[in-house]
C-alpha cells in the first residue's frame, strides 16, 4: 500500500504495525478472526473500524489468498464506547430482573 | 488432506487443541478438524476464568490438578497465556448461600484447597472498589490461587505447540460423516476429503450433539445462550474475579486492563441467535454498578454471545463410550471448559494411549445419566 512502512500503525488502539500483522500471519495466523484475537485488533474503542480493512489487505497481499467480506469479523452494537452508569440508568431499580436477597 | 491417522479430534476449542498437544507428544498420529478458525466457539468467547471453588469433588479435583498445570503452561508450550492468580472472591447474600458455602468450603479444604469464608468487612481488602451495601453482601469465600488466563492465546499455544510434536490441524474443515466400519476403524467425511481413524474424540461444544449423532449416541447436552461484555482499558483495579451465584454476575479485570464480565440474559432466546442484546446490557451495567459504583464513568466497548454446552447434572462427559468402542466424549462442559480443559485433556491422552482408566472418568462418563440419584454441581454462574 502506498505509503506504508513497516512501522506504520495500522492498528491505533492497540498500537499494532504493519510488521507485527506479517511476522504473525507468518507464524501461521491467517484468519482474519485469528489474527484479531492474536493481537486484539479491532478490541478497542474504534471496533474494528478504523483496522479491519487495512489488515485484510495485507493478510491478502501476503498469503495471495482473498478474503471474503463475509468473513470479517461481525459488526456489534454499540456503536461507540458508552459508559455503564448511561446504560445503568434506564433500568430503575428493582425492575423484574432483580432478585430480592 | 492426510488419509489415515491414530486419532482425529473433531472441535478446534481449548480442549481439542490441549488433547491434539498431548496425543502428539506421546507419538500419536493425530488430525485435529475444526469447522470454521481455531476458538471459535466457546473457547473464544468465554470469561476465561480459572476457579477451584465446587460443590462436587470431581469438578475440585479436575480444576485443583489443572491449576498447577496451567502455573506451568508458559514454560510448557514456550508461549505467554496470560495466566495470572488474583483468586475468586464468591460473594455471599443469604443465609442459605452461607451454609452451603460452608459446606463448599469443608469440602474443598478436605481436598487441600487453600479457601477462606470472609466476613463483609474483609470484601474490601480484597477488591477495593466494590460496595458492600449495594451488592447486598453478607460475607463471601475467596481462594487465592484461582485466576484467569487468555483464551485465545492458551488455545493457539496449545494449537502451535501440538504442530511442532507433528499434529495436524485442519481449519475450515466440516465433518459431514461419521461412519464406524467395526470397533477402532472409522471413516471421516468431511468437505475436504475422507479420513479413516482409529479414535474418533467428540470437543466440539455445543456441536457435540450432531457429531455424536453420526454414530448413534444419543446426548442430553443443551446450548445455553450467554452474553458477555468489556469495557475500555483502566490501569490496574483489583485482581480477582468477582463473582455471585445469587445474581449470576461475574467479572475481572484482564490482564490488558478492560472488565470483562457476564450475567444471565433477561430475556432469554433459544436457538443459536448471535447477535447480543440491549436487555443484557443493560441489565449487566446496572448490576456491575450496583457492585462497583465507581465503574459508571467506565466506557464499555463491546459485547458478545457464546453458548454453554450444559449436562443435567452441569458437569462434562468424559472418555471413551461404554458401547462405542473408540469413540471419546469431551463435551458438556457447562461453562467451564477452560478452566479443566489441562487435566481433562491428560486424563484422556492417558486412556487413549496407555488405557489408564481414572475414577474420575468413569464417575463423568456419559451412563452416568442412566443413575437417578445424579449429583448436581451447584456452583454454576453467568
Amino acid at each position: 500500500m502506498i505509503g506504508m512502512t513497516k512501522t506504520t500503525i495500522v492498528c491505533r488502539c492497540e498500537d499494532i504495525t504493519e510488521e507485527d500483522i506479517i511476522a504473525i500471519i507468518h507464524e501461521g495466523y491467517t484468519d482474519l478472526e485469528e489474527i484479531r484475537r492474536r493481537l486484539r485488533i479491532g478490541m478497542g474503542p474504534c471496533q474494528g473500524r478504523v483496522c479491519i480493512q487495512l489488515v485484510k489487505k495485507i493478510l491478502e497481499r501476503e498469503t495471495k489468498k482473498e478474503v471474503q467480506e463475509t468473513s470479517l469479523p461481525t459488526n456489534r452494537p454499540p456503536l461507540i464506547p458508552i459508559s455503564l452508569g448511561a446504560l445503568a440508568s434506564k433500568k430503575k431499580q428493582g425492575g423484574r430482573h432483580e432478585k430480592k436477597s | 488432506m492426510k488419509r489415515k491417522a491414530d486419532i482425529v479430534i473433531i472441535g478446534g476449542g481449548i480442549n481439542g487443541c490441549a488433547l491434539a498437544y498431548r496425543l502428539a507428544k506421546q507419538k500419536k498420529n493425530v488430525v485435529l478438524l475444526e469447522k470454521n478458525y481455531l476458538s471459535s466457539g466457546a473457547t473464544g468467547s468465554c470469561g476465561a476464568g480459572i476457579r477451584q471453588q465446587w460443590s462436587t469433588k470431581e469438578n475440585i479435583e479436575l480444576s485443583m490438578h489443572s491449576v498447577k498445570m496451567f502455573e506451568g503452561l508458559n514454560t510448557e508450550l514456550d508461549s505467554d497465556i496470560e495466566f495470572r492468580q488474583g483468586g475468586y472472591l464468591i460473594i455471599n447474600h443469604t443465609e442459605k448461600e452461607m451454609k452451603q458455602s460452608e459446606q463448599n468450603v469443608a469440602l474443598q479444604r478436605s481436598l487441600n484447597l487453600d479457601v477462606e469464608i470472609l466476613n463483609v468487612s474483609d470484601i474490601q481488602k480484597i477488591v477495593p472498589i466494590l460496595d458492600v451495601k449495594g451488592m447486598h453482601a453478607i460475607g463471601a469465600t475467596f481462594c487465592p490461587t484461582d485466576g484467569h488466563a487468555n483464551p485465545f492465546k492458551t488455545t493457539f499455544a496449545f494449537a502451535r505447540a501440538a504442530e511442532k510434536q507433528g499434529a495436524l490441524l485442519y481449519t475450515h474443515t466440516k465433518v459431514n460423516q461419521i461412519n464406524k466400519k467395526k470397533d477402532y476403524v472409522y471413516e471421516i467425511q468431511t468437505d475436504k476429503g475422507i479420513l479413516t481413524s482409529s479414535w474418533v474424540i467428540n470437543t466440539a461444544g455445543v456441536w457435540s450433539k450432531d457429531i455424536a449423532k453420526h454414530v448413534s449416541i444419543n446426548l442430553p447436552n443443551t446450548p445455553f445462550r450467554k452474553e458477555a461484555m468489556a469495557t475500555e482499558r483502566l490501569q490496574p483495579l483489583f485482581e480477582a474475579m468477582v463473582i455471585s451465584f445469587h445474581d449470576g454476575i461475574y467479572f475481572s479485570q484482564q490482564a490488558e486492563g478492560q472488565i470483562v464480565g457476564g450475567i444471565p440474559i433477561p430475556e432469554e432466546r433459544s436457538g443459536f441467535h448471535t447477535m447480543p442484546t440491549y436487555a443484557f446490557l443493560q441489565h449487566m451495567a446496572y448490576t456491575l454498578t450496583r457492585y462497583a459504583p465507581l465503574l459508571k464513568q467506565v466506557n464499555m466497548l463491546r459485547h458478545w454471545t457464546g453458548f454453554y454446552d450444559v449436562t443435567p447434572d452441569a458437569r462434562p462427559i468424559l472418555g471413551e463410550d461404554e458401547n462405542v468402542p473408540g469413540f471419546v466424549h469431551c463435551h458438556g462442559f457447562s461453562g467451564h471448559g477452560f478452566m479443566l480443559a489441562p487435566m481433562v485433556s491428560k486424563l484422556i491422552a492417558d486412556q487413549i494411549v496407555h488405557g489408564k482408566t481414572s475414577s474420575v472418568l468413569q464417575r463423568l462418563s456419559l451412563k452416568r445419566f442412566d443413575d437417578p440419584d445424579l449429583i448436581q454441581e451447584q456452583n454454576v454462574v453467568g
